[in-house]
Parts: C-alpha cells; sequence; structure tokens
C-alpha cells in the first residue's frame, strides 16, 4: 500500500533543498514529486542560455523569483570568441516580462545586455531586488538610470568587470531620495567618468543597510574618508584611485574613517596606489578575510608589511611583486588562507620582472593548510615543485597554473611537466577545476583521463601530442562539464569517437586545433542533441576543403535546437548536414 | 597526424587574424596558416601584392628564421595569452608607461583639413567602440563600424595610428591591448585616401 504525504507536506520538505543538483534529483523521483517540486522552484540556474529556450524554461518552473543564466564561453574572457557571437539577453527578459511580474533577481555572466533588456527589466518586474552582471557587455549607464529610477526596492545592483559605456556620471542620482533599500552596490568597473561624488555620498548617507560598496577607480583618495563615514556598517568595501599627494590631514581623516568600521571584512580596489597611505588601513587588517590587492603596483616589501597584518586572510589577490619571499611571509602569516590568486605585472614582458618562482606556490602549499584554490602565473616550473605541491596540499579543489611562455618545459630536467600534474590529478581527489601550462605531451593526459574522477572543468593551451590525448580525457574523466581547449594537436578521430560523451558534458571548446569541416558536419548530423557551432571569420567552411581544420568550434549540448541569431561567422551543423549561411 | 607542428618561436597566428592570403589549405595535413611577412597582423599598404597561402606551409617551420623583414619586437603576442582579461592587462599598462615612460597615454589626434590637433588619454577607453564613438564626438564626423574584411568601407573617414614602427595602420585590427601599446599617434583620414584603404 503507497502512502504518500500531501503535496503541501513534500512541498515544505523540499523548501530545505536549495541547491539546483539536489532538486534536479528530487525531480527525477517520480511524477508526481516532479510536479511538485517544479511548482516550488524558486532559482533557477541555466547554465548555456542556449541550452534551453525562455519558454521552455517559464513552462517548466511557472513561479521561480530568481534566474542565473551564462552566456559565452569562458574563453570569451581572453578575447577568442569574436564581438557579436552571441549570448543576448533581451530574448530573456521579454518572456519573463510577459510570464512574471513578481521575478526579483537576475544573474547574468558574459552576457550582452543592452540599455533596452534594463529598461524593459526596471519596467516589467515590481519587486525586483537583485540585479547581478557578471563579464557582461553592451550597455551604458542610461540603462542604469532606469533601474535606479524604476526599482523601489533594489538590493544589489553588482556590475562586475563588465564594459560598460559610461555616458553621463548622473545616473547615480536618478536613485530616488526616498530610496533607502541599497545592500550592494558594485561599479568598480565604470570608467573615468566622474561618478557624482554627492550623488554617491547622499545615497550612501541614506542607505543604512548598506553592506557593500565597491567604487571604481575615478573616485579620489580624499573622498573616500566621507563615505566611510556615513557608511560604518560596511562590510566590503572597495576604493576607488589610491593615490594623492602624501599629506598627513587626509592621512588621519582616512585611518580615522577606516577605524569607524568595526564591520569590514573584504577590500579590494586600490589603483595607483601610494604606499605611504596603505598603513590607514591597519586598523582593519586584523579583520580582514579577503584583500584584492591586484591593481596595486607596490612592491615586496609593502606587500609583506600589509599581509603580515592580516592573520585571518582566507583570500588574497595580489599581483606577482609579492615575490617569492612576500609568499613565504604569507606562508607563515596567514594560516586559514583558501584562496590564492597571483597575476602577472608584466605578461608581455620577454624577460621576468619579478623574482616569482615555483617555489612561492610551494612555500603557499606547504604553509597553508586550508588552501584549496590558487591562481598562479609564473615563468617557470618544474615536476619536482608540483609533485611537493600536490604532496603538500591534497585538498587542492581549482589549481590554475599559468606558465606565460607556451610550452615551456621544467627548468631543472628540462622534460615535460606530465609528471607534476599527474601528481596534481593523483593526490587532490578533490580536484574540480584544472588550467594546464607548460610543456605536456599525451601523457598528462592519460594521468588526468585515470585520476582526476571528480574534475568537472578542464582548460588547454598549447600540449599534446595527437588525438590519444583528447580521447585519454573524455573517455576517463568521468565528472566533466567543460572543457576548453587551444592550440591543440587534436582532430577528429578522438572527438568522433567519444561524441556520446559531449551530450554528458555542458560544452566544449577548440579553437587553433585541428578537428576538420567534415568530421563537424559528422558530428552535427549524427547527435542530433548537440549544437556544434563553427565559428570561422575567413568565410563559409564549405569554401574550403572538407578536410581543412575549422578554425574554432564550440559544441554544447541543447534540447533548444540550433540557435537562430547567430552572426555571419558562425555556422551550425544540423542534422541536414547543410549548412546555415 | 605523425608531423609534430613545430610551434615553438612561431608567431602562431589565430587564423582569424588578418591573412591576405586567399583561403584554402595546399596540403591534405590540416596545418595552421601563418603568414611570415606580415607578423603583427598589419595591413600592408595597396600596392604590397597579396602573400598566397601557398607560402604558408612553409611557414610552419620557420622557428623564427626568418628574417626579411624588421626584426622581430621583444615578444610576439599571440591572441588570448596569456589568459589574462583586458581590464587586467590596461590597467597595468597605463600603470607602467606613467611609471616607466612618464608620458601618460595621451596621443595627438589629427583629423585631414581640421585646421589643429587634439590630444586624447587612450587609457580612459576600454575598447574600440568607446575610442571610436569619442572620436566621433570630438570631431562632429561619422566613422562608422569597422569590418575585418572591408574596414570602415562605405565610411568618409578612416581612423588610422601611428605605430611603434613607424607604420600607418587601421584603428581595429589588432586586439584592443595591443593597439594600446604600439599607438603613438592617431590621423583620422579623409575622402578618396580612406575609402582606398578600405578595398585592401
Amino acid at each position: 500500500m503507497a502512502f504518500s504525504f500531501p503535496d503541501e507536506v513534500l512541498e515544505h520538505v523540499f523548501s530545505f533543498i536549495q541547491s539546483d543538483k539536489d532538486r534536479n534529483a528530487v525531480s527525477m523521483v517520480c511524477k508526481s514529486w516532479y510536479e511538485i517540486e517544479r511548482w516550488c522552484r524558486r532559482k533557477v540556474f541555466v547554465g548555456n542560455c542556449y541550452a534551453v529556450s525562455p519558454r521552455m524554461v517559464i513552462r517548466r518552473f511557472p513561479e521561480f523569483r530568481s534566474i542565473e543564466l551564462k552566456g559565452k564561453p569562458h574563453f570569451a574572457d581572453f578575447n577568442l570568441v569574436p564581438d557579436g557571437w552571441g549570448g543576448y539577453v533581451f530574448p530573456w527578459i521579454e518572456e519573463m516580462a510577459g510570464a512574471y511580474p513578481w521575478l526579483e533577481e537576475i544573474r547574468l555572466k558574459r552576457m550582452v545586455v543592452t540599455d533596452e533588456s534594463l529598461e524593459l527589466i526596471a519596467k516589467s518586474f515590481k519587486n525586483f531586488k537583485v540585479l547581478v552582471l557578471s563579464s557582461c557587455e553592451g550597455f551604458s549607464t542610461d540603462g542604469l538610470a532606469a533601474i535606479a529610477a524604476s526599482c523601489k526596492n533594489l538590493k544589489e545592483l553588482d556590475l562586475r568587470d563588465c564594459e560598460v559605456d559610461d555616458l553621463s556620471a548622473h545616473w547615480l542620482s536618478h536613485f530616488p531620495e526616498t530610496y533607502t533599500s541599497l545592500v550592494s552596490l558594485n561599479i568598480s568597473c565604470l570608467g573615468s567618468d566622474e561618478v557624482s561624488f554627492s550623488a554617491l555620498e547622499r545615497l550612501v548617507g541614506r542607505c543604512t543597510n548598506l553592506k557593500t560598496l565597491r567604487l571604481n577607480r575615478a573616485v579620489p583618495l580624499d573622498k573616500i574618508s566621507n563615505i566611510l563615514r556615513h557608511a560604518p556598517q560596511l562590510v566590503e568595501f572597495g576604493t576607488g584611485t589610491y593615490t594623492a599627494d602624501v599629506r598627513p590631514d587626509v592621512y588621519s581623516d582616512l585611518a580615522g574613517a577606516f577605524s569607524s568600521c568595526k564591520e569590514l571584512k573584504s577590500l579590494s580596489g586600490f589603483w595607483d596606489v601610494v604606499p605611504d597611505y596603505l598603513p590607514a588601513i591597519y586598523p582593519v587588517c586584523s579583520k580582514l578575510t579577503s584583500l584584492n590587492l591586484s591593481y596595486a603596483t607596490i612592491q615586496s616589501p609593502d606587500l609583506i608589511k600589509l599581509v603580515s597584518h592580516c592573520p585571518n586572510l582566507q583570500r588574497l589577490l595580489v599581483l606577482d611583486y609579492i615575490e617569492d619571499s612576500g609568499l613565504e611571509v604569507l606562508a607563515s602569516s596567514c594560516k586559514d588562507l583558501q584562496e590564492l590568486r597571483v597575476f602577472p605585472s608584466d605578461p608581455f614582458g620577454a624577460e621576468p620582472n619579478v623574482s616569482l618562482t615555483e617555489q612561492g606556490l610551494v612555500a603557499v602549499s606547504l604553509g597553508c593548510p586550508k588552501l584549496q584554490s590558487v591562481l598562479y602565473f609564473c615563468r617557470r616550473m618544474s615536476n619536482e615543485a608540483l609533485v611537493t605541491i600536490a604532496r603538500n596540499r591534497p585538498n587542492f579543489t581549482r589549481f590554475r597554473l599559468c606558465i606565460i611562455e607556451p610550452k615551456t618545459a621544467d627548468y631543472l630536467t628540462l622534460e615535460p611537466l606530465d609528471v607534476g600534474f599527474g601528481a596534481i590529478v593523483q593526490y587532490c581527489k578533490d580536484l574540480k577545476r584544472l588550467s594546464l601550462s607548460g610543456l605536456l605531451t599525451d601523457r598528462v593526459f592519460e594521468y588526468i583521463g585515470t585520476y582526476a574522477k571528480k574534475l568537472e572543468m578542464l582548460s588547454v593551451a598549447f600540449a599534446g601530442d595527437s588525438d590519444l590525448g583528447l580521447h585519454h580525457v573524455l573517455s576517463g574523466c568521468e565528472s566533466l562539464r567543460k572543457l576548453e581547449i587551444r592550440d591543440c594537436p587534436f582532430g577528429d578521430k578522438a572527438l568522433l569517437a567519444n561524441a556520446a560523451k559531449l551530450e554528458t558534458m555542458r560544452s566544449l571548446w577548440m579553437s587553433s586545433c585541428a578537428v576538420s569541416f567534415a568530421a563537424c558536419k559528422l558530428l552535427g548530423q549524427k547527435m542530433p542533441r548537440l549544437n556544434v557551432e563553427v565559428i570561422d571569420e575567413r568565410g563559409p567552411p564549405d569554401s574550403r576543403p572538407e578536410n581543412c581544420p575549422v578554425d574554432k568550434l564550440y559544441i554544447y549540448r541543447s534540447i533548444a535546437g540550433p540557435r537562430c541569431d547567430m552572426p555571419p561567422f558562425v555556422w551550425t551543423m544540423d542534422e541536414d548536414s547543410g549548412l546555415r549561411l | 597526424m605523425e608531423r609534430r607542428v613545430n610551434y615553438e618561436n612561431d608567431l602562431n597566428l589565430m587564423a582569424t587574424e588578418l591573412s591576405l592570403g586567399l583561403p584554402g589549405c595546399g596540403d591534405d595535413e590540416p596545418q595552421r596558416k601563418t603568414n611570415p611577412s606580415i607578423r603583427n597582423n598589419k595591413r600592408t599598404a595597396p600596392e604590397i601584392s597579396e602573400v598566397s597561402s601557398s607560402e604558408s606551409s612553409s611557414s610552419i617551420t620557420m622557428s623564427g628564421s626568418d628574417d626579411q623583414d624588421s626584426p622581430p619586437p621583444a615578444k610576439e603576442q599571440v591572441v588570448g595569452w596569456p589568459p589574462i582579461r583586458s581590464y587586467r592587462k590596461n590597467c597595468l599598462q597605463s600603470s607602467k608607461r606613467n611609471e616607466v615612460e612618464g608620458m601618460g597615454m595621451y596621443v595627438k589626434v589629427s583629423v585631414d583639413g581640421a585646421p589643429y590637433l587634439r590630444k586624447i588619454d587612450l587609457k580612459v577607453y576600454r575598447s574600440y567602440p568607446q575610442l571610436l564613438k569619442a572620436l566621433e564626438n570630438m570631431f562632429k564626423l561619422t566613422i562608422g563600424a569597422y569590418s575585418k574584411r572591408e574596414g570602415y568601407n562605405g565610411s568618409d573617414y578612416a581612423p588610422t595610428y601611428e605605430d611603434k614602427d613607424g607604420d600607418w595602420m587601421l584603428v581595429g585590427d589588432v586586439p584592443w591591448e595591443m593597439f594600446i601599446s604600439s599607438c603613438k599617434r592617431l590621423r583620422i583620414m579623409k575622402g578618396s585616401e580612406a575609402r582606398g584603404l578600405g578595398c585592401v
């Protein structure tokens, strides 16, 4: 005899289940659970905006309040995806505007957002609360003005890493005087057009719940004191340009203002930093858990001094000016460190300009027991160091190493770095994300296929010898969702042999590899639930022999069929194997 | 795939970079198209004949031995490598320039036919569309849209810049960061001379 709980009870139980993975699992138990779950799902996550159509999402989840969408492939961050490729949010906004007036949150990553879209959001959703645009482009301050003017309940406006057309600094003034609900504001990406400081100060002053404020570079140092005094409750703060003529009164103002912020946990900004003003933040350093100094062009001694004041640091972003010596100090001072990103100060220089080597990474891996996420740019590496790092820190979940010169061998033995990365995947059993660099043969992929069972995202560049490399990864990495490859000699064989695997992944990007147009057509023909898109700015791929390699290839699973918004340089390989020109 | 493609010292231009040869492969083995005499994606003057693609097969194993043109720049840049976001590169560029060269990012802008020049700060902009719009506003003219194939074809104006080697290049061909680091001055060409460039 089958008992079942009333729907309301199940719904109540499901309300404690927030993660998408779990929700998806719940929905697959049986038909009635599917039905109940879909009516009470409040947050929808779409990892690839072309994998499903807006209408399909709305049909299945009639009452969601929050949506997160991702558009362009990750390599778009490095200019590998030509302008106009796609990722337009407008069709989504249009459908949702019609379907739900009660949408509250929109989070977008790598999408093209127009002013029209922003205006439609402002007009359509009366209880709109959260807008997070991450690495988006296509809009101007006019669109922001529309949001500011209409969204009376807006809590969060976060424009991290966006490209915004700065038409007018006055958009901030469009927040009405009665508006006080702002909790989080991130305008760090805005350009040099000066933000209206008085509007900013008034806004900050009346929004007493403001917890996060990230200013843009244009806000001068002497304005910060005032802003901080208006918002001593801030938890996260990003300065503007951190430079000014050294004046004692400005300094003491600043130090005093920082001291008054007893809740500050995260600092960022620090463009053009002048070392003399850094000690102003010392009063808050002991509570800091997150510090972004990746724009701070200060030298190692100043960085060391700063870092030594922050024993509770969990997250540090810094330039390679910190050098090995600075990382050694970090390793001994910051035992709670979980994430470290070291960016290159001179990425295009032929010679190293700072003394940052594999030793720094070894030191941190040894000294920081909680370290799990690393992004590290350096100029030399050895298998020995990588093996040491892997042994020291088996709890890595994200390991991204960029040795600046492609195909750089182990500097001690001149061998490929296969063994080193092999150790990383062997020891770090929970590794979810890996980026490779340096001289690598098919061997490293064999290690990855054998050991990296939890790996979800792999980035490969200038590596491998043959299709065997790609085959190892596609056949071995059970949890693989995203694979992005550039400039590797991987061709048709591995791709076609593992075609079924591609339907278990979100997407595959291959550029400057050796996949022929014929193989793309075949794949498109055989796999109707994959969108196989060829990106080629040289012209139609069928104007060249079939065995010619395509320039760029983006394959992703989709239940929405081929998309209709492709620019002239993108061709989809559909079942008719004809070209849609 | 027996032959190992030699990437060392190779510029390894992405095939999407401008290549003046006819598209097409001479070999049955897939190969990269690199063009030895057009290393840095410079658009050469119309008189120089197009380099045909059959030359590109020899360029695969070029290994930097090609010394025909001017000495290669200190670091040949591969598109999108190292993998750093543009806004980081721009930020470093401007700090470095200010520290090292001390000249900031101000460059002169001339427009054919205008009585005097203007100066703009390149570090204010983060992309070509932003820069072009600013130029259009400053000089009250229309430059229009850029296309890889046709340049600014159709427009009366073509924005050009003088690069580190002293060559006059069409604005828009190279990645923005590369442009920023090599642009010394801008000239907006007008009329038939401008239209001529668009037909290359």
